[in-house]
């Protein structure tokens, strides 16, 4: 993989695609289909949490398959502090996030001493070790969650209407790939696609390959934070479900049939990834199958992601 | 006192070994071909369904063992020949999709065929009852279905590490985990031997998921709590490494185990009561991730790492 570099269509289709999703929900309202707002509310969060392990997996090249960790510690954070009285958004998030990040950094500080297949586990075992944390937990509602008694405000506007919420998920989710899009071609992030292709070069260049790599875990983490309180305040509730290793592993199949390494292959992958769910659990209740069966074809056949089909070029 | 910590001493001892069926043949697949394999616990999964189902069908707890074994070994080299063929050249990005879609499948299809509810195992009749036996001038009881569990899996672990550490073949399997290439120069079939590895490995998960099924409901998504216990142990011993499954089986084992059975007791001598009720349980549940965490921290190689 070459360095990133955003095709030459690109900026124009993100322009068109997030006018569309601004006009989306009063179109759906008018037609009377207002229940879809949530759904792609919820299909935005998880667009979120997919980019945020795209920046881990795909531009620091570190497969974690522990991510689901920071994403339910995000939940967990969020509705901890709802419980708190803390429910003014500027406030919570930000702390959420740093909640998140410090987690990442202290899983990421063991972790990235390791190599490999020993790196995907060790992370799948902190995963695991945050969950069985939080459903021992009897205060914070073990195997049931924690509720939240309602959703956050935002600069003291409530945020209760699905609309409201939706138009501040697309937010958060519109300056995180902005940002992360001009992250990825900046310093910090030519220096971690460096690492990624070539990390003793880096090493021998005086580059503090560790450092860089612990900063863009810990990162991945914080935006996996944020994502999990959107989702917290969109449902009502932290569930322990967030954080099993299942979903450590939903989320890395949106990476990677969306498109490792590339900005909105979390976004494809995540749209491409809940839509097929909603359609084939509609057709049958065992469609768990059909989606194994779909992933085996694309493993085999497609193995650069749906995103790689149609460009995105790398110089 | 004594009684309880030698009862889940030996309840540790037990699980770890019945940790090691499984952890053998994950830590093979991992060090022969850089391979993950999330399916592991599935293979554990429908082992458990297809010794259960079996010994209901022959009324027979050891013919069903057998059979189960037998079947899940099978579906291991199927397996082997069709998927996990194509899959070992390939980056891990892809072998943890494919695993990772085989363990959806795998769920579904179970509770397809068996349904949701968990399946019911019997242990052998002539071991239903407790063990009684005298040990510092105190009566001790046990089960006997755990005592031949033990026994079991201290022969199969035996047997095995004789099979690797003392034999041309197991020769042959540590060359392939230290370094593949230079073994395959030599002239050694490690595609065949992994194939073998592969579907030995499937049946000692099927034997470790029989075995433990009386004890252990038989269910829908029992692999993976396992299967992510394996995988600590195969950290803490060293990818590739047969000892140092065993020494990581035992160590998860034990600690897990003793830690769970009183933790709890000792923190409620510490601090209140409310707390330790608290706190015991978590403390307990995530014992072995910070004993993990402790070791890779001084050894990032695991214990007894296979490639020096």
């Amino acid at each position: 993989m070459g360095f990133y570099q955003p095709a030459p269509y690109q900026k124009a289709a993100a322009r068109l695609l997030l006018a569309a999703l601004v006009a989306l929900p009063f179109a759906l309202e008018a037609a009377g289909q207002g229940f879809y707002i949530g759904l792609v509310s919820r299909i935005m969060i998880f667009a979120l949490a997919a980019t945020s392990l795209n920046l881990v997996l795909g531009f620091g090249g570190l497969f974690s398959l522990g991510h689901a960790a920071f994403f339910g510690a995000g939940a967990y954070a969020s509705a901890i502090l709802m419980a708190a009285g803390v429910g003014e958004a500027f406030v919570a998030w930000p702390a959420v996030m740093a909640a998140a990040g410090l987690l990442a950094l202290a899983v990421g500080a063991i972790s990235l001493r390791t190599r490999g297949v020993y790196f995907i586990m060790i992370t799948l075992a902190f995963a695991q070790m945050v969950y069985y944390l939080f459903v021992s937990a009897r205060a914070w509602g073990g195997d049931d969650g924690l509720p939240l008694a309602g959703r956050a405000s935002l600069a003291g506007l409530g945020l209760g209407g699905d609309r409201a919420f939706y138009f501040v998920v697309l937010g958060c989710l519109a300056l995180t790939l902005f940002g992360l899009g001009r992250l990825a071609q900046a310093r910090f992030g030519r220096v971690v696609q460096a690492i990624r292709e070539n990390e003793a070069r880096m090493e021998a260049l005086g580059y503090p390959v560790f450092r860089y790599r612990l900063a863009c875990f810990a990162l991945g983490g914080a935006l996996a934070g944020l994502a999990g309180a959107l989702l917290a305040n969109l449902t009502g509730l932290a569930s322990p479900s967030l954080l099993q290793w299942t979903q450590s592993g939903t989320l890395l199949v949106m990476v990677i049939i969306g498109g490792v390494g590339t900005l909105y292959g979390g976004v494809v992958g995540a749209v491409v990834l809940l839509l097929l769910e909603e359609a084939l659990a509609g057709l049958t209740l065992h469609w768990h199958i059909g989606l194994g069966g779909l992933l085996l074809v694309i493993v085999l056949f497609a193995p650069r992601g749906i995103a790689a089909l149609f460009g995105g070029r790398r110089g | 006192m004594i009684q309880l910590v030698f009862e889940q001493a030996l309840n540790g001892l037990q699980f770890g070994l019945m940790l090691f069926l499984l952890a053998a043949g994950l830590t093979l697949v991992f060090g022969i071909m850089d391979c993950i394999n999330l399916a592991h616990g599935s293979l554990y999964m429908v082992g458990a369904y297809f010794v259960a189902a079996a010994a209901q069908a022959t009324d027979s707890f050891w013919i069903g063992l057998a059979v189960g074994v037998a079947a899940t070994a099978l579906v291991g080299l199927a397996l082997e020949l069709t998927l996990f063929r194509r899959l070992y050249r390939r980056d891990h990005l892809s072998q943890v999709l494919a695993t990772f879609a085989l363990v959806l499948i795998a769920n579904e299809a179970v509770r397809v065929v068996w349904g949701a509810q968990p399946v019911l195992l019997n242990p052998p009749e002539s071991l239903a009852g407790p063990v009684e036996f005298g040990l510092f001038g105190e009566t001790f009881f046990y089960p006997a279905y755990r005592l031949l569990i033990i026994a079991f899996g201290l022969a199969v672990a035996l047997g095995l590490y004789l099979l690797v550490a003392r034999s041309r073949v197991g020769m042959w399997v540590r060359a392939g985990a230290a370094n593949r290439e230079i073994t395959e120069a030599l002239g050694v079939d490690v595609q065949a031997l992994f194939t073998a590895v592969f579907v030995a490995g499937a049946g000692l998960c099927a034997l470790a998921g029989g075995l433990l099924g009386p004890l252990l409901a038989v269910q829908v998504g029992m692999g993976e709590s396992v299967l992510i216990l394996a995988f600590v142990v195969i950290i803490i011993g060293g990818i590739g490494s047969i000892r140092g499954a065993l020494v990581g089986s035992l160590i998860v084992g034990v600690c897990d185990t003793l830690g769970r059975a009183l933790l709890p007791t000792l923190l409620r001598a510490l601090v209140p009561a409310d707390a330790a009720s608290t706190l015991g349980p978590a403390l307990a549940s995530i014992l072995i991730y910070v004993l993990m965490a402790g070791i890779l921290f001084f050894r990032p190689q695991g214990l007894f790492p296979a490639r020096a």
